[in-house]
This record gives C-alpha cells, sequence and structure tokens, in this order.
C-alpha cells in the first residue's frame, strides 16, 4: 500500500522538461528522422495512387478488373503480410528485451510470410501476363503494375533489409546502432502494412466493383 | 525511472519502464489486440465488396470508412502513435503526411474529373448511350 502511495507521489512537473534537457538521445532522433522519411515515401506512393484511381476505367477495351483480380489470393496475401507485421511487433519486443532465440525466431516468422506475400504477388503478376494483361495494354494495367509493382519492391527490400539485421545480430550482437536500425525495419515493416491496406482497398476492392 | 522527459520515438511502445506496471506480456496484448482487430475489419471489407445486401452506391463509401479505420488500428495499435504530449512531433509530421496524400489524390480525381466532363464532344456529336 505504501509502495502504491510512494508512485503516485511522484511530481512529474519537477522533471525538468524536453527543451531544458539538451539535444535528445540518438535513439529518438534517429527514428524520427526515419518517421519522416517514411511519410515522405507514402507521399510518394499516393501519386501511383491517384494515377490509379483516376486510371481506372482508362481499359481501352481491355481486361477489367473484375476479370482479372482473384479475390481468395489477395485475401491471402493481406493475411500473411497482416500476420508479418504482427511477428514484426514480437520481435520487436524480443528485441526489447534481448532475448536472442525469439528475435531470431519470429523474424524468421516474419521473412517467411513477407516471402509468401511475395511469391503469391509475383504468381497473380504471370498468370495476369500470361493471359495478355501487360502493363501496355491499357492505361489501367500500367498503373495496376506501377502501384501493386512499387508497393512489392519495398516488400522485396524490407525483407533484404530484415536478412542483413539478422546477419548483424549474429555478428555484433545488440549492439545500440544494430538497435536502432532494427526499431527502424520496424516502423518500415508495419508502414508498408499500412499502404497495403490502402491498396487492397483501392485496387481489389473498389477496382473490381461494377 | 528516467531523470528527463524527452519526446517518445514514433513507434517506441512506452516510457514506462517494468517498475511501473508496464509488463512484457502487456506490450505484446496491444500488438494482440490490433491483430484482432485489423482481422476483423479486413474481413468486414472483403465481405462488404462481394455481398449483395447492401445498397450498390453506397459500397465505395464504405470501403473508404473501413480501409481508414484499419489504417487507423496499424498506427495506434502497431506503430504505438498516441494523443500523449510526448508524441506530439511524430502525430504533427502524420498530419502533414496525410495532408499532402489527400491533396494529391482528391486533387488529382477533382482535376481529371473535371477535364473529363468539359473534354467531351458537344451534344450534338454524342451517342445517346453515352449521356449518362
Amino acid at each position: 500500500m505504501n509502495v502504491a502511495v510512494a508512485i503516485h507521489d511522484i511530481q512529474r512537473d519537477a522533471l525538468p522538461s524536453a527543451s531544458e534537457a539538451g539535444p535528445a538521445p540518438k535513439r529518438i532522433v534517429v527514428a524520427y528522422g526515419f518517421w519522416i522519411f517514411l511519410l515522405s515515401d507514402i507521399v510518394m506512393f499516393s501519386a501511383p495512387f491517384a494515377a490509379y484511381a483516376v486510371l481506372v476505367r482508362a481499359t481501352a477495351g481491355g481486361p477489367t478488373g473484375a476479370q482479372l483480380f482473384n479475390q481468395v489470393s489477395v485475401a491471402i496475401e493481406t493475411t500473411c503480410l497482416l500476420a508479418s507485421s504482427y511477428t514484426c511487433g514480437l520481435m520487436s519486443l524480443a528485441v526489447g528485451s534481448r532475448r536472442r532465440a525469439a528475435t531470431y525466431f519470429f523474424a524468421v516468422v516474419t521473412f517467411v510470410l513477407g516471402a509468401a506475400f511475395l511469391a503469391l504477388e509475383m504468381r497473380e503478376f504471370a498468370d495476369m501476363i500470361a493471359r495478355g494483361a501487360t502493363p501496355q495494354r491499357s492505361a489501367f494495367l500500367s498503373s495496376f503494375f506501377a502501384l501493386v509493382g512499387c508497393h512489392g519492391m519495398h516488400v522485396a527490400g524490407g525483407l533484404i533489409w530484415l536478412a542483413v539485421m539478422m546477419a548483424q545480430v549474429a555478428l555484433k550482437g545488440f549492439r545500440a546502432n544494430v538497435e536502432r536500425r532494427l526499431f527502424c525495419f520496424a516502423l518500415f515493416w508495419h508502414a508498408l502494412d499500412i499502404i497495403w491496406v490502402a491498396l487492397f482497398t483501392v485496387v481489389y476492392l473498389m477496382g473490381a466493383l461494377p | 525511472m528516467t531523470a528527463i522527459r524527452y519526446d517518445r520515438a514514433p513507434g517506441e511502445q512506452s516510457t514506462l519502464t517494468e517498475e511501473q506496471g508496464e509488463t512484457a506480456s502487456g506490450r505484446a496484448l496491444v500488438y494482440t489486440i490490433g491483430l484482432a482487430l485489423a482481422v476483423i475489419l479486413t474481413a468486414t471489407s472483403f465481405w462488404v465488396a462481394n455481398t449483395s445486401l447492401l445498397w450498390a452506391p453506397g459500397i465505395p463509401l464504405g470501403l473508404a470508412v473501413l480501409a481508414i479505420a484499419q489504417m487507423g488500428v496499424h498506427l495506434v495499435f502497431f506503430l504505438h502513435i498516441t494523443t500523449g504530449p510526448d508524441n506530439t512531433n511524430n502525430v504533427l509530421a502524420l498530419a502533414f503526411g496525410v495532408l499532402v496524400v489527400f491533396l494529391v489524390v482528391a486533387g488529382s480525381l477533382w482535376i481529371m474529373a473535371n477535364l473529363n466532363d468539359n473534354m467531351m464532344p458537344p451534344p450534338e456529336l454524342m451517342n445517346l448511350h453515352m449521356r449518362h
């Protein structure tokens, strides 16, 4: 009882404010800088999104979204990416408490789920191209491949980054700079999932509406 | 207890320590709640897009609402964005990003729809079926 009272009695206002405390720790500066990069990346994504939204009906007599998109495949891709975002969060917790085995385990699960997402997307692209729905066919398909391909490239880059980070954990351990990079990777991976939410809604669900 | 109150890094879950009642299972629970909410919203989105029970013209708006709700769930439960004073910088940067995204997407749609309307051939050249 006395302990609980003591914790509530801590005077938070007695602490110096951030502006009086001097420069913020490198951990916060790095994460904030990466947050700005992620937001600029999302702003970059808004251009292909706008192009797709404008051109979605410009099929030039070619196949439409309703004819091309396989919603079961998209649902599985979404599940893979959502689950990998979750395991990436659990990996961040394992890194925070310095549990090496749990870090490797959740990193492997995140990698496998991300790779499964990418494999399904590649199969979908190959299937569409085999049916004549290439990027050259119509403005709709050009913007579709630009937008979805750009997201897929980000996922592929994230997978390479994750593999590099696991090598760094194995060789260098949980050093401060390795931990900062893992933190930025988690931000990147969660941001990709947010973009995918917008993407499957705008491209696959709205794009297939009659 | 840290002696200095810095702003919270984006994505940082909590500045509380174990002694202040923050447990590892509690932190994992935040991710699990987020996953459950995201799964519910995703499943609803796919159902809304494929059902014939709903009024068809309202479906795009419903999908947009569900997607924005799910992005909010991801921001709160996976990226740990809060309304706290130690998160103001992160929220302001996010708000500016959202503003630019809105301007680019809504502006493009508006301008292109306007151009489509104004570049239509005059009525005497139009076929009957092109009039809506």
